[in-house]
């Protein structure tokens, strides 16, 4: 059983067909990459999963999306976006507090109680390997944290209001060496209680932290298979010249 | 032939400078030299006796009492009335309205009626207010009137405070699960209300200084009473200073120069607010 499923996916920006006929499956408790150039559509399918698209106007969506075998657009939008979380590429911390950041999830969905909204902070602050960092100064300013820090408070927003999946669109890619591999020991920490989907442009971070990788072409998924075989052994000559650099 | 267009670009340049230069000298020159005027002949007239007079005959002993409470009370009314509508309106046609031809339509007109004289919204507000609505030439309709005068600046900078705020914040509002109320109220507003606060002193200090339409719905020229409600008539310290500067006797016009006095330390004060709120906030939000 899938955790998460696209059949048949087709989307349109406008008159730009940005996903061409996408089924793909994602197993739970995974780490899967998705690849490619830019504008192949690969942020594009990950923002499917939490309807993220809906946001944009002039989108067209066909196709299905299941979440645990129940159709994504049966599910009530709000319901679906808080049990699949999501961080973006550029870290982007509320104007708050860093307890407040964390607690903004939960406050969203009713939660009054203060001990509880104070657990919960701070253990999703552990699990996104910040608490160490920020312990004693959670009522400064989180725009006064570093990128990394800010996108590891990111995380730990989403992982506040407990999804059991986790979409990452390039969360490493505006952070140092140091920040990133992080953000990549967590992500390896993460795929024991959570699925993980990464959209990615590093392909030595997809082999490192992947166990499944999608190539992604045009708006076309080229190739999907374990990780190891994709860096290996790619079956088509396009994922070969990518995974290899020669292209992209 | 290269260095000699060089040294003319030089040139060029440096005559723009003095130019540039010479029209902003001229420009802040006839303001002080009408500063210095003002304040030379009307600094003396300011005691506590002229903020506390009653309007009279004799110079001497006129005050501007009932036209700084009127003036007062009328902001307060405009405000209570304008801000709400103003908001409003900004947060409905940036964050739900749909971005159709119909939305650029309505955006382009608020925008043009920022623009109307103000004359033209006290012949609106002579018909609808006074008459139609029979208020009569009271406190209420002159509110309603500066109301209908500031609104569309309000909306217009609520809409570009909102604009400002980044996608990148809604989104992450969003992927938690936030409904759009949800969104818009605890990380849209708060993070443009700085905008908004700025645009709407600036839309205030615009209201303060109005005199025209006021006249044209009837506020009085001489009123001994402070206003003590919506329904009672009222003057306001422009009128007062219109009214002053029209009179022959040569003790009026230095009442009037202490009356412009406190009408600009009043604007200046709003002005540096907005600029102090503008710049607290951003500095609270930067990236």
């Amino acid at each position: 059983m899938f955790k998460l499923e696209a059949r048949h996916a087709n989307l349109w920006y406008g008159e730009k067909q940005a996903l061409k006929d996408i089924s793909i499956g994602i197993e739970p408790n995974t780490v899967t990459a998705f690849i490619g150039p830019s504008g192949c559509g690969k942020s594009t399918l990950l923002r499917c999963f939490n309807r993220m698209n809906d946001l944009i106007e002039n989108t067209k969506i066909k196709g299905e999306f299941l979440m645990d075998d129940t159709d994504i657009y049966d599910m009530d939008v709000y319901e679906l976006r808080k049990r699949v979380g999501m961080v973006f590429q550029k870290p982007n911390p509320f104007p708050k507090s860093i307890f407040d950041n964390v607690a903004y999830g939960l406050r969203i969905i009713g939660e009054k109680n203060r001990n509880a909204i104070k657990d919960k902070v701070e253990l999703s602050l552990k699990n996104a390997a910040l608490w160490d960092e920020v312990n004693g100064i959670l009522n400064k300013p989180a725009l006064s944290l570093s990128g990394g820090q800010q996108q590891r408070l990111c995380i730990a927003r989403t992982l506040a209001i407990e999804p059991t999946v986790v979409l990452m669109d390039e969360p490493a890619s505006s952070l140092d060496p140091i920040s990133t591999s992080k953000i990549e020991d967590l992500i390896y920490k993460l795929k024991q209680k959570f699925t993980i989907v990464i959209v990615t442009h590093n392909m030595q971070q997809a082999a490192r932290v992947s166990n499944k990788t999608a190539f992604f072409y045009l708006g076309e998924l080229i190739e999907f298979d374990n990780t190891e075989k994709m860096f290996t052994d790619p079956q088509n000559q396009r994922t070969q010249n990518y995974v290899t650099g020669r292209f992209g | 032939m290269k260095s000699y267009s060089y040294t003319r670009a030089k040139l060029t340049d440096k005559v723009f400078k003095y130019i540039a230069l010479s029209f902003t000298v001229f420009a802040l020159g006839v303001l002080v030299v009408l500063l210095i005027d003002i304040f030379s002949k009307g600094i003396a007239r300011i005691n506590w006796d002229f903020f506390r007079n009653l309007p009279s005959r004799h110079a001497e002993k006129s005050g501007i009492m009932t036209a700084l409470a009127g003036m007062l009370s009328l902001l307060f009314f405009t405000v209570i009335i304008a801000l709400p509508i103003g908001i409003l309106a900004g947060i409905y046609l940036q964050e739900y309205g749909k971005k159709n031809r119909l939305a650029k339509f309505i955006e382009i007109n608020i925008s043009n009626l920022a623009g109307v004289p103000s004359v033209i919204y006290g012949i609106l507000g002579l018909t609808l207010f006074v008459r139609i609505l029979k208020l009569g030439n009271s406190l209420i309709a002159g509110a309603l009137t500066l109301s209908l005068l500031i609104l569309p600046i309000i909306i217009v900078a609520t809409r570009e405070a909102i604009r400002a705020v980044p996608d990148s914040l809604r989104e992450a509002s969003y992927g938690v699960g936030a409904t759009k109320w949800q969104t818009t109220s605890k990380v849209v507003f708060p993070f443009a209300l700085g905008g908004i606060l700025t645009g709407i002193i600036l839309a205030v200090s615009r209201a303060i200084g109005e005199t025209a339409p006021l006249l044209v719905i009837g506020a009085l020229v001489y009123v001994p009473f402070i206003p003590e409600g919506p329904k009672d008539q009222f003057t306001t310290l422009p009128i007062q200073i219109f009214n002053w500067t029209s009179r022959p006797q040569a003790a009026f016009i230095v009442n009037a120069a202490a009356g412009i006095i406190v009408l600009l330390l009043i604007t200046f004060l709003l002005n540096g607010l907005a600029i102090y709120t503008r710049n607290k906030w951003y500095k609270k939000i930067r990236y």
